[in-house]
């Protein structure tokens, strides 16, 4: 891809007559980045072990004799540690949405593409993924080298182990993933079966389906597509803008250090390069070399620059060669920048802004923490007939009926107690006792019934009428009350 | 079963969608390519002083996914319906995936089924499993006109009582949920005489349940219940085999006191009970039966021998 390098554009443009043609799609030219150590590099792997231990890890934990986390979809129950949640919970996975949507707010507007450069899974994988490439094929002049050269048995046996791996951590990828929604300990007996290892039922063709489709995402965007997916893909290069201002802290180079960049003798002390005519920058381009992206960060802030501070640290470990104060590609400001301060001002990061993203996240987070711990561990819904909408029964009592759906969110046999509330003399009939499994749920019908004189005292129409039902106190289990509003009909 | 009433529209929505697909792959074609336009790899346009439009190249593999979508969508049309009436290589419709669905569902009922295949409605009715099955079929087929609690409403009988107008006999009851019943009874004004004549015989009925009534009238329609004695019985006893109601209980299905009774015998009545066989599988049907017996049993009778 041809860029334009002149630091000055013309004004006027000349057209080309040449009448030359260009081809609109473009094959991209793999980036192999350069190997790089440093402290954000060090920051950088030690979000992926962090990610990759949990993704990797939870998902075997037992707990309560069954797995830690599961998402049973067709059982539509949701496992959490301790937590049963229903699908009528889900405004918990909302709330959770919106936790994180502010969290990225907050910590984009103090410090740019955190998530991007650090723990986004896209940036993560490839991380893996290239790690493994550096391992098999070698490092990045050794991989352009064998770019070029012709296929042959060492460049077959190269590609062919890498790829392999690559195959394998995206299958074990997809596996852990579905894992997540059937238990992982059936699911590998059921993958041992089908691979002819192990007797018993093989692998259903939805599960099959989405371990091999899972896998084949990670294998094709870590191994492949890598930062086409942050340049094309990915929404959040293209809005980064809109959550900037001129007080986050984004990477940058610092013209007015590095520049006139260019080579110059070893010997040639910092303090007389100005005298000389000379910036920091000695334009060794180890910075182009080590970016994932492939951009050139001293051009400014360019979109594609996803915030992994590798420039950083190879230009860092550069200016303490030179002897020169590190520094020359920073995470700094614009303000600053322009007005050429040098460090971090945290009062002018901690603004206003900021302060209101914080404030918000914390209210929000606490409520959802709080909705959380003070919640029900039975539900009700109380759903009335229609075709039956009031009796008269006996000596001119009435009687309404309703269906209770009660869902036990406990993983205990629970038994529950119905009471009605709200009109003189109601009194509430249900057959048997409300039982329920754990993590059951049912129907329970309940007739309500009002004597004769309460209800003509009510008057016919609909009236206010309160469902309580109770869970005694047992053991180690408090007792529990949920009250329900709903109508009784006194006919004409 | 075409969608189109017209050979022209279905044409009309074919032509148009590959018409369509053409074009998107002309226009990928036509896009291809352009002049180098100017020596900074802008189009050549300046606005506003210095104001330049690029025109890079998209990334070949974008190219090559919406070749495969094009392509995909030429082998998806070819072997499903979506050019007008054609029916597609491989003859799907939905009422037959409507029915495969239907039958992969009926076979995975039948496993539920199989422990009870052979076990009588006590112990159907004891067991709990069964129970909860036969509950949730009530919800899902029956509350509707018996109500949650299966005590009825007016028309609708209460299946908790011991009242059946056809009987109730688990085998009886099994009946009555598969084949449906229709009760009949015709308008008999016609045959006991005036208005006098029906009100007195209202007034015997209501005595027949101790039930509040004319005593005076009640001796006088005595005799004119003979009309009624034929399909309701002597004393009123009722004929299950007819479907012929009891009238000396204190049950009204239709109504309480001399104007509904009047009413009923100068209009007759028709009450149906629709027929369940075509929803329900003969399990089910057996399993239901059961839970509705049970709920005219003491409760007693029905906790389960451990």
């Amino acid at each position: 891809m041809a860029k334009a390098t002149a630091r000055v554009i013309p004004i006027a443009s000349t057209p080309d007559d040449t009448g030359a043609m260009v081809s609109m799609f473009a094959k991209e030219a793999t980036i192999h980045p350069r190997a790089v150590r440093g402290w954000f590099a060090a920051w950088r792997w030690v979000c992926v072990w962090a990610t990759q231990l949990v993704f990797y890890g939870l998902v075997w934990l037992p707990w309560n004799g069954r797995q830690a986390v599961l998402f049973d979809l067709e059982a539509r129950r949701f496992y959490l540690f301790d937590l049963v949640l229903y699908p009528q919970d889900f405004i918990y996975l909302t709330a959770l949405l919106v936790v994180c949507a502010y969290a990225l707010f907050l910590f984009t507007a103090v410090a740019g593409r955190l998530w991007c450069g650090y723990a986004c899974p896209q940036t993560v994988y490839t991380e893996i993924f290239l790690w493994v490439e550096r391992k098999l094929e070698g490092d990045r002049q050794a991989r352009l080298k064998l770019d070029a050269a012709p296929w042959g048995a060492e460049k077959l046996l190269r590609r062919g182990s890498k790829h392999g791996v690559w195959i394998a951590i995206g299958l074990w990828t997809g596996f852990s993933f579905v894992g997540y929604f059937t238990p992982i300990r059936a699911l590998w007996q059921e993958s041992l079966a089908t691979l002819g290892l192990a007797a018993g039922a093989g692998l259903g063709p939805w599960e099959a389906f989405w371990v091999l489709f899972y896998g084949f995402a990670t294998y094709g965007n870590a191994g492949f597509m890598r930062e086409q997916v942050c340049k094309y893909m990915c929404p959040y290069a293209r809005f980064q803008s809109a959550m900037f201002d001129r007080d986050t802290l984004v990477i940058s180079y610092d013209p007015a250090r590095g520049e006139p960049r260019g080579s110059r003798p070893r010997s040639l002390p910092h303090d007389a390069l100005q005298g000389q005519g000379k910036g920091d920058c000695i334009d060794c381009t180890l910075c182009v070399q080590v970016c994932p992206t492939g951009i050139d960060i001293r051009e400014g802030l360019q979109y594609e620059c996803i915030g992994c501070a590798a420039c950083i640290d190879v230009c860092n470990g550069v200016m303490d060669k030179m002897d020169y104060p590190r520094g020359l590609i920073r995470y700094a400001t614009q303000n600053g920048l322009t007005a050429g301060r040098s460090g971090i001002e945290w009062r002018r990061v901690l603004r206003p802004r900021v302060l209101v993203y914080g404030a918000v996240l914390v209210l929000i987070t606490g409520a959802f923490v709080a909705s959380l711990a003070l919640r029900s561990p039975v539900r009700v819904d109380v759903v009335r007939d229609r075709g039956t909408l009031a009796r008269l029964v006996g000596q001119g009592a009435i009687e309404n009926v309703y269906r209770l759906q009660l869902m036990n969110a406990t993983e205990r046999p629970q038994r529950y107690r119905v009471a009605v509330s709200g009109i003189e003399g109601a009194s509430a009939e249900l057959r048997g006792e409300a039982e329920l499994g754990p993590a059951a749920s049912r129907w329970v019908p309940v007739a309500v019934r009002v004597p004769a004189p309460s209800a003509t005292a009510l008057g016919p129409g609909a009236h206010a009428l309160r469902f309580e039902v109770i869970r005694e106190a047992e053991g180690d289990q408090p007792e529990v009350r949920v009250v329900e509003k709903s109508t009784f009909v006194v006919p004409r | 079963m075409s969608d189109f009433f017209s050979a022209g529209w279905s044409l009309y929505v074919a032509v148009l969608t590959v018409v369509g697909l053409a074009a998107c792959l002309i226009l990928l074609i036509i896009a291809s390519r352009r002049k180098v336009m100017a020596n900074d790899n802008t189009t050549g346009h300046v606005w506003d002083e210095d104001l330049r439009e690029l025109n890079n190249p998209l990334p070949r593999w974008w190219m090559g996914l919406f070749v495969l979508t094009v392509a995909f969508a030429a082998v998806y049309l070819l072997l499903y319906p979506g050019l007008g009436s054609y029916a597609g290589q491989k003859g799907w419709t939905q009422q037959a995936q409507h029915q495969a669905e239907l039958e992969r569902a009926r076979a995975r009922q039948e496993p539920l089924y199989a422990r009870f295949a052979g076990m009588a409605t006590a112990d159907l009715a004891r067991d709990p499993q069964a129970r909860g099955l036969g509950e949730r079929l009530f919800v899902t087929y029956c509350a509707q006109c018996h109500g949650s609690d299966a005590r009825g409403s007016k028309g609708f009988p209460n299946l908790t009582d011991r009242d059946w107008l056809h009987g109730g006999e688990p085998e009886q009851i099994a009946k009555s949920i598969s084949a449906g019943r229709q009760g009949m009874m015709p308008p008999m004004a016609a045959a006991l005489g005036s208005g006098e004549d029906v009100r007195q015989v209202a007034n015997y009925v209501l005595s027949l349940s101790g039930s509040p009534h004319d005593k005076l009238a009640a001796q006088l329609g005595r005799s004119k219940f003979a009309a009624c004695a034929a399909c309701h019985g002597a004393k009123g006893d009722g004929n299950p085999a007819l479907g012929a109601p009891r009238l000396n209980d204190d049950i009204w299905l239709h109504g309480w006191g001399e104007p509904a009774i009047v009413k009923i015998v100068n209009e007759g009545k028709v009450n149906q009970m629709p027929a369940h066989a075509d929803r329900l599988s003969e399990a089910q049907v057996r399993v239901l039966a059961a839970y509705v017996w049970s709920l005219s049993q003491p409760a007693a009778a029905l906790v389960s021998a451990r």
